[in-house]
């Protein structure tokens, strides 16, 4: 590597940022390729289908009567800011999936938006305690620009797998890319491993 | 965001590039010019992730929107917005020189392009209108300037990027809080006033900004009749 003249690092880095990261703070930078929708809660329905024995659908009050859980952690958002110590609240996407039972072929997941974006994940990386459907954020309702009234939530990857405006998972026997994976970024994710885009 | 566009290839690795050119264009906004060891080979639209490196193996990397069209050479410009606690946009500006090594990816993105054969009505706020400055210059450059309406916003007069270049028969610009003598608009936020009409029914809308703009802008296209599927969005956050 080539280093830049005159550049020097700003001193120790928090080991909870993954290479090429910095501490945006308290700061949320808003990215988003569509027009930020208005959905209104009692029209709202989360469904999982595919490869599932019972195909399921939520409605905003069912889907809150379901056993609450919160995530207290990080965020990695791909464009390089990482946001520390934040916490979701909604309902794990286990007992989602619980709900729905996947067939033994179901291996990869596509989550759709209601507004038509869609992200894809090995099923492997929404399972067991790894992935949530929220709707608070620090306590109070998530922000429409954040992806309220609810947003998927997969901490581990790259926020843009964290769908924005969640309308369901899709389960399917095989891997095939969604919006931003079709423009070049990585099928999976990883920041540790900096997965940013197809190739890396 | 129905139609699933075309895909793109991944961006090239990291590559040298080296800063043939600094121009400014405001108090806090800088331009460089880049001459890579390739062509340049991105669409309008598109941006590049810029790294600088420091001798301990430390890195820190931001994306900035192209502003030149492209032309077929190993160029580009990058502009770049100096943000006060800005780790890469303060080294930029208070320290980069002509003759200066710095390392690109890219070129990323497939939704936000304007491959410059479709109608496209491009509405920029502050720093957002880079992007929407690179489809202008290649609409200009091939002769379609047909093609595209740019409406940009700025603060006042010394903040709009470009003052010189952007004036033509196919932009409207508009102050919000001061305007020139003699400026026929007052001061004021964008009104759908200030949209061509009626927007056509085959024209793609292209709206970048911070996400208060954007989402105040994609309102106004909404009220105008565009639908949702023909408004592309690029937001710049509060990015440091």
């Amino acid at each position: 590597m080539n280093f830049t003249r005159g550049f020097r690092s700003r001193g120790p880095r928090d080991p909870r940022l993954p290479p090429g990261q910095y501490d945006v703070g308290s700061d949320w930078p808003v990215l988003t390729a569509e027009a930020t929708p208005k959905l209104a809660t009692d029209a709202w329905t989360f469904r999982v289908k595919g490869l599932v024995e019972e195909p399921v659908t939520w409605t905003w009050d069912q889907i809150h009567a379901l056993p609450a859980s919160t995530y207290n952690g990080d965020i990695h958002c791909v464009t390089t800011w990482s946001k520390l110590g934040v916490t979701f609240s909604g309902v794990s996407v286990d007992t989602l999936l619980a709900a729905a039972r996947p067939l033994p072929s179901a291996t990869y997941v596509m989550a759709e938006s209601h507004t038509g974006y869609t992200t894809n994940l090995p099923l492997a990386d929404v399972t067991g305690g790894q992935a949530w459907v929220v709707w608070d954020f620090e306590g109070e309702p998530l922000a429409r620009q954040h992806g309220g009234p609810a947003r998927l939530l997969v901490p581990h990857l790259y926020f843009w797998k964290s769908a924005k405006w969640v309308s369901g998972l899709n389960l399917l026997d095989h891997d095939e890319p969604g919006f931003w994976e079709r423009n070049g970024y990585h099928d999976h994710g990883d920041p540790w491993t900096e997965q940013r885009y197809q190739g890396d | 965001m129905t139609e699933p566009p075309p895909p793109v290839p991944p961006p090239s690795k990291w590559l040298p590039a080296k800063v043939v050119e600094v121009r400014p264009e405001t108090s806090t906004a800088k331009t460089f010019r880049l001459e890579l060891d390739r062509t340049a080979d991105y669409v309008a639209g598109q941006h590049y992730i810029l790294r600088l490196s420091a001798p301990d193996g430390y890195t820190a990397q931001r994306s900035y929107s192209v502003a030149s069209a492209p032309d077929g050479s190993k160029e580009l410009e990058l502009t770049v917005e100096r943000l006060e606690e800005g780790e890469v946009s303060t080294f930029l500006h208070d320290e980069v020189v002509v003759g200066d090594d710095l390392e690109v990816r890219g070129p990323i993105g497939g939704w936000f392009v304007w491959r410059g054969d479709t109608p496209a009505l491009l509405i920029g706020g502050g720093s957002g209108v880079v992007p929407l400055m690179a489809m202008l210059r290649l609409a200009r450059r091939t002769g379609r300037s047909d093609l595209v309406q740019l409406v940009v916003s700025a603060r006042a007069p010394e903040e709009l990027y470009y003052a010189a270049e952007i004036p033509g028969p196919e932009t409207t610009v508009v102050f919000t809080r001061q305007i020139p003598d003699d400026w026929p608009r007052p001061a004021g936020r964008l009104t759908e006033g200030d949209l061509p009409s009626p927007v056509g029914g085959t024209t793609t809308a292209y709206v970048c900004g911070s996400s208060g703009f954007a989402d105040a802008a994609t309102d106004l296209l909404r009220g105008a009749g565009v639908p949702e599927e023909r408004i592309r969005v690029e937001r710049f956050g509060p990015t440091r």
